[in-house]
């Protein structure tokens, strides 16, 4: 294990500043129109799949970056600072292809990530449905045996790329009375007979981040193409999101950076009373909160990776940074709106998007409710463990 | 195989606003963030593409600096270049120091090419490439919008930015060739490039085995801040704002 030190690597600035440039120069002088449209920055996120910025935590003899869960946190953060739509969009493909690095064979390894990646394609990671959010063992896409394989049948809700992906891994049931044991986890490519999407939802926040239903109508699945065995998704789909959930963590931190650089500099341009607002202690307080809060969020993230990265269990750790950073997020951009005042709540203006963006990050991957019943869970079972 | 140097200068963010040390002839370097010199990571995309384009080249970066240089060299390494020699000194070096330690590092392999910024952002004294011509009896290609090397690495076709236009010239190989803005755009160094960077040689040499002397010719006697812009007026119609040009500022 490495030894505690919160400097950074040679190795790690250089990432740190190849993602920070590509997020000033690239994403966030891009990211308004984005936003207005709702369009997907297709060419703007192909540009980051060359740069690495895409499939960072997939190994490098699959295609992908072969970052550490820690250095991955430090890209995303700088990526996520640019424009939170956009690095969703760009992480989905890791949240879409680490199921299969986990469980898939070394065939299915090489058709279903190797392949897909020297393509430049998208693939989408479908569990949410319209019925089953948070209570995950609850989902109810179905999965029936047939000749040679399987038949999948049901609806995926607010799938991230879900109308642009070429592949969709998909969690479903074999029987939902089974609850967590039923779930499969299965690869399905999106121009297979029965595979359809709805149309791009019209979001508050995150726009640029395509969001669709995704749809299964007797949609035959080769035995091929099941990732683990039967039975094994929900275990799968589990460890995929304490992976991911560091970074999710960082996308709020990022956020949150950007809305505090902005409100800094605007509250020493404003001037009011004959001086920058920035010599007020209203607006002072404001700021000293907000760059406290951000800092505590990003080394809590950064930490939760490091024991990923060092094989220590973190479900109790990524959950307290996932809930924070994102709780901090929405705090810091509402304030970041308020220290523009009215300039703030216009378009004209970078915060109030800052502020949309913030809101999905208490409610995708785990909303912040669930982040706490998780973190209540684990510190009852520890406390339980010492009393027995 | 073909080798191509390609010298690279650390020189302070131009996005920081640097501030002038107590001393008054230098700037505060303690808080600075270095980068590498922009000039100079034109010269490096340069050296990689004509890597690319298919020749069997070997792209060499140097620097001449202290110790943390090497950060420098890593991003070039990150961006294509296959190795590194580092020059590490504390010792202030100018131009004349600069062309003298990066001749005796050319002279120590064989080298058809060296690209290099037509200067430094922090100094902008525009001579280390000239110098180094010079002194090397090398023909000199400079300010550089455009280079072509010959298919047999012989010569090469340089489109020079002059003034009030564009000139074209061949020099024969080797030669230095000193790059202008418009040469190229650089790119980002990739997460890959990164990552393989770790992994490229990185050779030191201490100054002292060069056999260079290193004392400066050119001191610096006071730095002083631009004058702080004084606010703008309005100016009531558009027979003012004419007047104002024509006699005040005298543009028109």
């Amino acid at each position: 294990m490495a030894e505690y030190s919160f400097a950074l690597s040679e190795e790690q600035r250089l990432i740190q500043e190849s993602a920070r440039k590509f997020a000033d120069n690239e994403i966030w002088p891009a990211a308004p129109a984005f936003d207005r449209s709702g369009d997907f920055p297709r060419d703007l996120i192909l540009k980051a799949y060359e740069l690495g910025f895409v499939n960072q935590l997939i190994p490098e003899a699959l295609g992908g970056a072969g970052l550490s869960n820690l250095d991955t946190a430090l890209v995303v953060e700088e990526l996520a600072s640019g424009c939170a739509g956009i690095t969703t969009s760009c992480v989905a493909n890791d949240l879409a292809l680490i199921p299969i690095v986990i469980a898939g064979s070394d065939e299915q390894k090489k058709r279903f990530v190797k392949d897909i990646i020297a393509a430049r394609k998208f693939a989408s990671f479908c569990l949410s449905e319209p019925g089953a959010g948070s209570d995950v063992a609850g989902l109810s896409c179905k999965l029936e045996k047939v000749d040679g394989g399987y038949k999948l049948n049901g609806a995926k809700q607010w799938i991230t790329n879900g109308g642009v992906a070429d592949q969709y891994t998909v969690f479903c049931t074999m029987d939902k009375e089974l609850r967590h044991k039923g779930i499969c986890c299965v690869v399905v490519p999106a121009d297979a007979e029965g595979v359809s999407h709805g149309p791009h939802e019209d979001k508050l926040g995150q726009r640029a981040s395509n969001t669709t239903t995704v749809n299964f109508d007797n949609v035959f699945v080769p035995e091929s193409s099941r990732i683990g065995k039967e039975g094994e998704g929900f275990v799968i789909a589990m460890e995929t999101l304490d992976i991911t959930r560091p970074l999710t963590g960082v996308i709020a931190v990022g956020i949150a950076r950007r809305a505090l650089e902005c409100a800094l500099s605007y509250a020493c341009q404003r001037k009011q009373f004959g001086k920058a607002i920035a010599e007020f202690q209203g607006i002072q307080f404001i700021l000293a909160d907000a760059a406290t809060e951000i800092d505590a969020a990003r080394l809590l993230t950064l930490r939760a990776a490091w024991m990923r990265d060092n094989g220590i269990n973190n479900s109790l750790q990524s959950s307290m940074a996932k809930r924070f950073a994102a709780d901090t997020a929405m705090k810091v951009t509402t304030d970041a709106v308020q220290v523009y005042g009215g300039y703030g709540y216009t378009k004209d203006y970078p915060v109030e998007k800052l502020m949309r963006d913030a809101k999905l990050l208490q409610i995708y991957e785990g909303t912040s409710q669930i982040q706490r019943v998780v973190i209540a869970r684990e510190l009852v079972k520890a406390a339980a463990a010492k009393e027995s | 195989m073909a080798k191509i140097l390609v010298p690279v200068k650390r020189v302070p963010d131009y996005e920081m606003k640097v501030k002038i040390a107590p001393e008054g002839n230098a700037i505060k370097t303690d808080s600075i963030k270095w980068i590498v010199n922009p000039f100079d990571e034109i010269a490096v995309e340069e050296a990689v593409r004509i890597k690319e384009a298919g020749s069997d080249v070997e792209v060499v970066v140097v620097s001449i600096g202290p110790e943390g240089t090497s950060e420098q060299l890593r991003t070039a390494l990150a961006m294509g270049a296959d190795r590194a020699i580092q020059v590490i000194t504390d010792a202030e070096i100018d131009s004349d120091c600069a062309h003298r330690i990066l001749a005796a590092i050319y002279q120590q392999d064989d080298y058809q090419l060296v690209i290099m910024g037509k200067q430094s952002i922090d100094s902008d004294a525009n001579q280390t490439g000239q110098l180094l011509a010079a002194k090397l009896g090398l023909p000199q290609a400079t300010f550089a919008s455009k280079l072509e090397v010959s298919g047999d690495w012989t010569s090469a076709k340089v489109t020079r930015e002059v003034d009030g236009g564009l000139e074209t010239i061949s020099v024969t190989l080797p030669a230095i060739v000193t790059t202008d803005l418009r040469l190229n755009e650089p790119r980002y160094p990739s997460l890959p490039g990164i990552v393989k960077a770790k992994k490229k040689p990185m050779d030191v040499v201490e100054l002292s085995s060069l056999g260079v002397e290193v004392s400066p010719k050119v001191r610096v006697l006071a730095m002083e801040p631009p004058a702080a812009r004084s606010a703008g007026i309005k100016v009531e119609s558009v027979a003012a704002l004419v007047d104002k040009l024509k006699n005040e500022a005298k543009v028109i």
